[in-house]
């Protein structure tokens, strides 16, 4: 068996069967790493000594007869925003270079105690804000597609990792779309959970009311086991849900679509959206059709205002979220010589340790919160907000699951859009109501475009309805492997090949 | 550079005084405001701290369920309505003693709101303070200034944060503007803050010690000419950290914004700060240098909508009322007004109901609490609770000098090897050999030394002049060291004499 090509699944099944160990599929990720991630940039770190440690322990426990979780000794990448006890994290940042957390998220708690193996830390937008990963303090990451390309954004080294076979999980963290436009862009899968449905907790705020890590894999049934490892109420996160898990694991090995009913939202269309990418979501509305699914459509009309409403909250909360990175406590610090006030060191310390991009979003919501402009501002927006999950609401009436395409383009050529910020955010059209409304949403691999780039369908849940997801994402996988003769990433680059095109990209 | 001062009395004259007060309280609860890291004063710095309070990133706040409850009883107290829902607030602004650089705070929908406190002043009227509201928030952590002249960050060599402090739950209680208050308006804000002390003890909510924090006021003072309407432009004196202060720096910014007024000139809104040393106020920040502290809801934390059932559970456990409760064991006690003031001044009022619990009749208690016990404390510059005697020893020591074991004065010296921890008052008199002597053989011979030692006195004794006897006993007390029972004394005295 290729164990990088392998299914999470089936390696957690061999692994526990004593077929192969933990530290064999390990080192075999390591290795795969070592071979292609000077030409993807996926990873930020990666923590050879401590992966392998991780799996030598699930092997012992295995060995000692010990009974263990259904991911246990499978290797993951964790978007580099989530906090590892000891492990560099710097969400892309400057700011953060070289800071050690000296504690677990809940995710990542609930990983290691779940026995999944963490190889490293993934490359990521600075601080989650954008579309590309262009916005990394650190360099882009290069989709495995066509290494000229974007892997999407913010968290594209996560998506760029399971494309790139470096590892079958990742996780993601989504306040926009980060998990499923990269997911989109890179062929691979991509669940944003209702919000609470994760814990934020050691998640390193972008928005705090928008924010919510998600799992991340090649495969439906991969992504639904990763769900339910992370997802659950944790006391440390307020805004998290007390209630169970959703079915997600069930619903992704059902995975039948007879009579669900599937909402087209006619306003996530039409201009702006490029043909290719129209076709293959109509086709794709077709073919679950031809699985049994009802197709109606819906109509969302605040969808319209959604971006404006949410590069309003976003800015607001992130002013405030990243008030914290002053050099006082952690983190660079810039020109403390003794002569300089602790005011002018916070400034000069934020001027080096942001990016245009974080210092563009933070002058955008400390204007947006300002007195006298408030109301105005962050008030009204908060208003399109309701407007938004009312619209959900109603169409959650006719509908069990809403449908889009996930990405109004395939993915965009590195440097294309950087220079202009409004083409970068119109990316996220279709992704961001969702954030608004806090209900579930996921990104399925749907075809090719003729250059060959993959495009993603998105799926759309009510609150807690995030099994529905994985009931539409199965049936999905399964019809289109069937017309395909396989996963759609056999037909990735060979990043281990000679002198491809890809290698021309200069890094 | 004094500012200039119209006389109190001037002032009154042509100014109606106008008060707004800002009382921040510190919950005594035994975690912080968000999160599990102990909340006790004191610890060696930076000890009581976690992700949370740290502000580390990626970490979040859970609100501690305690520090609600003890705000929703405090809103009840003073007479509030209490909020169906209410959210956190950030309150965003730069400072390093701010690990978030915000504040979780409330902004404009507190837990409690509109009320009010009846306090009872000097003469004995009632005086009717409204409250506006009453909110919860987070403490800061504690910078300390080290070198420069200032003891301000500017300028300071270098600073040095604590964070222990970092998170402790506050409460925060704003009056509307007090208006009629007239010229006891630096009584009448004095008189509230200590209300609000007696109310939170009695609550049990908070250590309320202005000394250590935990019960800070900042005094807003406006004039206005007697019978315009609208309010003149106010200024907020902080720093004021003892209660006595607080009668002070009202006074005194009454005194200076008359001068200014009457000079002709306008008040700036500003911030004041109280110089305890010289008993002035000095500017501190002007409106204009007011930070926008952009508030917006707190996405990180849930809206809190504590049910109608619990508020009434709440109300059920409120304690009796410091006023009424001051009264009733007035009349229980038999205790003249005075008398009564000496307790309360002296903090003694708990003490001495304990202590008559323990068996004391109340005067006794009253006396050794206010006067022996209170000199002590002030000495060491602690707080009456804090001397080192229990009102359970306080009961046991007087019930020793109503058996005559010892005497007044003998009892001071118990009460130091009580406090030295010698042990219970019995334990201290048998160590320290303290008990009073009625043995008459070894008084007969300390009389006979007497009588020897002063022929005119016993003269004039055989005389029939028997209040010449003093004289005598003064000296056979002398003699035994004071532990001598002295109507003993007496009695031997007259009886040699006869």
């Amino acid at each position: 068996m290729d164990i990088t090509r392998s299914t999470a699944a089936d390696l957690a099944a061999s692994i526990a069967a004593g077929e192969v160990s933990s530290v064999e599929v390990t080192r075999a990720h390591l290795d795969r790493i070592g071979a292609v991630d000077d030409k993807v940039h996926a990873f930020l770190s990666v923590d050879e000594d401590g992966a392998l440690a991780q799996a030598a322990a699930v092997d012992a426990r295995i060995a000692a007869g010990e009974q263990v979780g259904p991911l246990a000794g499978v290797p993951l990448a964790l978007k580099d925003v989530l906090t590892q006890r000891g492990v560099p994290t710097t969400a892309g940042s400057r700011i953060l270079e070289g800071w050690r957390p000296p504690y677990d998220a809940t995710v990542t708690r609930r990983l290691l105690e779940a026995g999944v193996v963490i190889l490293g830390k993934t490359n990521m937008d600075e601080f989650a804000m954008g579309s590309s990963t262009e916005n990394s303090a650190y360099g882009p990451t290069y989709n495995p597609w066509d290494l000229s390309r974007v892997p999407g954004g913010s968290g594209g080294g996560s998506a760029a990792a399971l494309a790139a076979f470096e590892a079958p999980l990742a996780i993601g963290t989504d306040t926009g779309g980060s998990i499923r436009q990269p997911a989109a862009f890179t062929g691979t899968v991509g669940v944003k959970p209702t919000y609470g449905g994760v814990s934020r907790y050691g998640q390193i705020a972008l928005a705090s009311s928008l924010d919510q890590p998600g799992p991340c894999a090649r495969t439906v049934l991969d992504t639904a086991l990763l769900h339910e490892v992370i997802g659950g109420h944790d006391p440390k996160d307020q805004t998290s849900l007390a209630a169970p898990v959703p079915a997600v694991v069930e619903a992704a090995r059902h995975g039948d679509v007879k009579g669900l009913r599937i909402g087209v939202v006619r306003e996530l269309g039409g201009e702006g959206y490029a043909p290719e990418a129209e076709a293959n979501f109509h086709a794709t509305v077709e073919r679950l059709a031809s699985l049994g699914a009802e197709v109606v459509e819906v109509s969302c009309p605040n969808f319209e205002y959604a971006l404006a409403a949410y590069y309003l909250i976003l800015p607001s909360e992130a002013s405030s979220n990243l008030a914290r990175f002053d050099a006082m406590r952690y983190g660079l610090r810039v020109g403390d010589d003794g002569t300089r006030s602790t005011e002018q060191v916070m400034a000069l310390s934020r001027e080096a340790g942001f990016g245009a991009e974080v210092k563009r979003r933070i002058i955008i919501g400390t204007y947006a919160l300002s007195a006298g402009y408030r109301d105005a501002y962050y008030g009204s927006a908060q208003k399109v907000r309701t407007l938004v999950q009312q619209d959900f609401t109603a169409a959650f009436a006719k509908a069990d699951v809403l449908v889009s395409p996930t990405t109004p383009t395939a993915a965009f050529g590195i440097g294309e859009r950087l220079d202009d910020p409004m083409a970068m955010y119109l990316n996220d059209l279709c992704t961001i109501p969702t954030n608004l409304a806090g209900n579930s949403a996921a990104s399925f691999p749907s075809g090719l475009t003729s250059d060959g780039l993959p495009l993603g369908f998105h799926v759309m849940a009510p609150h807690l309805a995030d099994d529905r997801l994985y009931l539409v994402g199965a049936a999905l996988e399964r019809s289109l492997q069937d017309s395909w003769g396989g996963p759609l990433l056999d037909r990735v680059a060979d990043l281990t090949a000679p002198a491809t095109t890809a290698t021309e990209v200069a890094r | 550079m004094s500012d200039p001062l119209l006389s109190y009395e001037d002032a009154l004259a042509a100014y109606e005084p106008v008060l707004g007060l800002e009382v921040h309280v510190e919950l005594n609860t035994e975690s912080k405001m968000f999160c599990g890291c102990s909340a006790e004063f004191g610890a060696a710095p930076n000890t009581h701290t976690c992700p949370v309070c740290l502000g580390l990133p990626g970490s979040m706040p859970a609100i501690n369920g305690k520090a609600v409850e003890s705000a929703i009883r405090m809103g009840l107290a003073l007479n509030c309505s209490i909020a169906e829902w209410c959210r956190m607030s950030r309150k965003n602004y730069f400072y390093p003693d701010m690990p978030k650089d915000y504040q979780t705070s409330q902004y404009d929908e507190p837990i409690a709101y509109d009320g009010y406190l009846d306090i009872e002043l000097s003469d004995g009227e009632v005086f009717r303070v409204e409250i506006e509201r009453a909110h919860m928030e987070e403490d800061a952590g504690k910078l300390t200034h080290m070198g420069g002249a200032t003891g301000r960050l500017h300028g300071a060599d270098y600073s040095l944060i604590d964070y222990n402090r970092a998170g402790v739950p506050l409460i925060e209680i704003v009056t509307k503007p007090i208006l009629g208050a007239g010229e006891r308006a630096p009584e009448i804000a004095r008189t509230y803050v200590e209300a609000i002390r007696d109310l939170m003890r009695a609550l049990g909510v908070s250590d309320v010690r202005m000394n250590e924090g935990s019960l800070r006021c900042d005094a807003n003072v406006s004039l206005k000419p007697w019978g315009r309407e609208r309010l003149g432009t106010r200024t907020e004196t902080k720093n004021i950290n003892s209660f006595r202060s607080i009668e002070s720096a009202v006074r005194y910014e009454i005194q200076r914004q008359a001068a200014v007024l009457s000079g002709g000139g306008t008040i700036q809104q500003c911030t004041r700060n109280w110089l305890e040393h010289i008993g002035e106020t000095s500017f501190g920040r002007s409106k204009e240098e007011a930070e926008d502290y952009r508030y917006f809801p707190e996405p990180d934390l849930v809206p809190i909508a504590p049910s109608r059932e619990w508020v009434e559970e709440l109300r059920a456990t409120l304690p009796e009322n410091p006023g009424l409760r001051r009264n009733r064991l007035q009349e229980v006690w038999s205790f003249s007004d005075a008398e009564m003031r000496d307790v309360v001044n002296a903090d003694a009022l708990d003490l001495v109901e304990a202590t008559v619990a323990a068996g004391c009749a109340a005067p006794a208690a009253r006396k050794w609490w206010t006067a022996e016990l209170s000199r002590r404390a002030n000495e060491a510059g602690i707080g009456l609770d804090e001397v080192g005697v229990t009102p359970v020893q306080v009961a046991a020591v007087q019930a020793l000098v109503e058996a005559g074991t010892i005497n007044d004065k003998l009892a001071r010296q118990v009460f130091d090897g009580v406090i030295a921890g010698e042990g219970e008052p019995a334990e201290v008199v048998t160590r320290r050999g303290l008990a009073v002597v009625s043995d008459d053989g070894a008084l007969g011979d300390a009389v006979q030394k007497a009588i020897a030692a002063n022929p005119d006195v016993a003269d004039k004794i055989r005389a029939g002049r028997v209040q010449a006897a003093g004289a005598l006993i003064g000296a056979v007390m002398k003699e035994m060291r004071g532990q001598a029972d002295a109507g003993r004394v007496r009695e031997i005295i007259l009886e040699q004499l006869s």
